[in-house]
């Protein structure tokens, strides 16, 4: 018997394979751009799916809404004539494929063995109960509070990288 | 928090057990969806009419009178015209691109009303992270504009376009930090949560604590819909009419419409956060009591249109703004000016 939940994941599953094959076969990198928004939504929805709402919200504001934004940006500004007219697939693309099956199996191999570790303090209800953003929040601010500040640290270097690198000539 | 919280408002007027049939529970869903959309679409007409009216007087001009009594009918008659005239799509590889266009701009303003409490009891759903959503929405919505200008094959339309992403991109930052304190003040990003929060004061407003949030809110507001003095995008001494100068008939109003309904999302965003929403401060309803009396969606609307006279009021009075004068207001005084709100607010939450 499917249940209502299990037919959502069946199309989400489908949807999101069969917007990423769109998004690395579409000919103009623009309408790859907009393939990978509608991808965007959808891994928005799975999230939401999870009981993770703040993660599907950040998912479409950074994601879909900053992102995206910019490469959508870069994509317009070059020129891409060439890569509507030119080939698509390089020469060696039997050697790709072959790469890309190994790495299947080597994900494969270990996600079938998978067995469920000990269930934690955070239950589906106590999330629930005390909101996704309130819970996520006191994680990240008290046990994996060093991690989360040495993250912010890259990114503040990556933002102070990028300003020198785009003033040095001025 | 129970499954069918988001189903509440319609539930509680009409009377509906909570745990009726899944059909029942999806009509009264739609019924409350219809209900909403077709409410805020009559606004919507008659927010062009009230604009009209506004800068009419506010420039000795008496604005709309001919059709109906002093105009009243003229959307109606705008509205009508519109849907009848030509639709042109230019000569593009992007067909699909620009028709989709405006009808993303409509689906991105009309995703946000979902979220919006209009009073303690009525919205569509009400979900724990109700600033987020209307965040993200007001992200996403940047597509609608950056396809239009893309598939219209026309030079303006793209600059316009080009301007507009990089002038929502910059005031989403500082609209997204000038709520911080709002969510440190109430704990929470529900939309409800954040009203029954600030009735919690006495002063019943999260304005007087957090007007530099306020201020730095209300400026991006003008920037994400596009109004003057912000309205670059469609400068139409530089650009035509910008990203829609290739859209014509039911497609221009469409944008049209978008931008409207973008505008009472953003007054009611603003209501909800810094005015109270449907309540009136607690100093003001213990001096008058009677004052209870008044149902809570009065004061919504009221305080809604105040503000929307505040977004016509700014375009009589003030002329548009250079381009990099806009990106230097928005990195280099708006996002300051909201982290060091989060300072302040953080420092006060955390000394009281």
């Amino acid at each position: 018997m499917i249940t209502v939940p299990q037919l959502f994941f069946a199309y989400f599953a489908v949807a999101m394979t069969v917007l990423s094959l769109l998004v690395i076969t579409a000919k103009n990198p623009v309408n790859s751009v907009l393939w990978m928004l509608a991808l965007f939504f959808h891994i928005a929805g799975l999230y939401l799916f999870l009981n993770a709402e703040f993660l599907a919200a950040v998912q479409l504001i950074l994601y879909a809404g900053a992102i995206l934004v910019l490469f959508l940006f870069v994509i317009m500004m070059l020129n891409v004539k060439d890569e509507i007219i030119g080939k698509r697939f390089i020469k060696g693309w039997p050697v790709g494929i072959a790469l890309v099956m190994s790495i299947l199996a080597v994900i494969y191999f270990p996600i079938s063995r998978l067995i469920q570790g000990p269930a934690g303090q955070y239950t589906i209800e106590a999330i629930r109960a005390e909101t996704n953003s309130k819970v996520l929040g006191r994680v990240l601010y008290t046990d994996y509070l060093f991690p989360f500040e040495v993250a912010s640290l890259i990114l503040l270097i990556a933002i102070v990288g990028a300003m020198v690198l785009a003033k040095r000539r001025a | 928090m129970d499954n069918y919280a988001i189903y509440d408002g319609l539930y509680a007027i009409l009377g509906i057990p909570r745990d009726c049939s899944l059909l029942l529970q999806f009509i009264a869903i739609m019924i409350n969806i219809v209900l909403v959309i077709a409410v805020v679409m009559l606004h919507v007409a008659y927010a062009t009419y009230f604009e009209r009216k506004v800068i009419g007087h506010m420039q000795v001009r008496l604005g709309p009178m001919r059709v109906g009594w002093h105009g009243l009918l003229q959307p109606i008659a705008d509205g009508l015209k519109l849907f009848f005239k030509e639709d042109i799509v230019p000569a593009t590889d992007f067909k699909a691109v620009f028709k989709l266009a405006p009808i993303f701009v409509v689906f991105a303003a009309l995703s946000s009303l979902a979220v919006i409490p209009f009073f303690s009891t009525f919205y569509i759903a009400n979900i724990n992270i109700g600033i987020l959503y209307i965040l993200a929405i007001s992200a996403v919505s940047t597509y609608g504009i950056i396809m239009a200008g893309w598939a219209s094959n026309s030079k303006y339309a793209f600059l316009g376009s080009l301007r507009s992403a990089a002038q929502l991109i910059s005031y989403e930052v500082a609209m997204g930090l000038s709520l911080v304190g709002i969510m440190i003040m109430a704990g929470s990003l529900n939309l409800k949560e954040i009203v029954s929060a600030q009735q919690q004061q006495w002063y019943g407003m999260y304005l007087f604590p957090q007007f530099l949030g306020f201020f730095v809110f209300t400026v991006a507001a003008f920037a994400e819909t596009n109004r003057v003095p912000f309205d670059l995008p469609e400068a139409e001494t530089e650009l035509v009419a910008g990203y829609f100068a290739e859209y014509s008939g039911m497609r221009f109003s469409l944008f049209f419409l978008g931008e409207y309904i973008a505008m009472i999302v953003m007054s009611s965003m603003s209501v909800l956060c810094f005015w109270g929403g449907w309540t009136l401060p607690p100093v003001i309803t213990n001096a008058i009591p009677q004052l209870n009396m008044v149902p809570g969606i009065v004061w919504f609307v009221l305080k809604v249109y105040g503000h929307i006279f505040v977004f016509y009021w700014v375009r009589a009075t003030l002329p548009r703004y250079r381009y990099d004068y806009l990106m230097r207001l928005g990195w280099k005084v708006l996002i300051p000016l909201a982290l060091a709100n989060i300072v302040i607010t953080s420092i006060v939450k955390y000394l009281a």
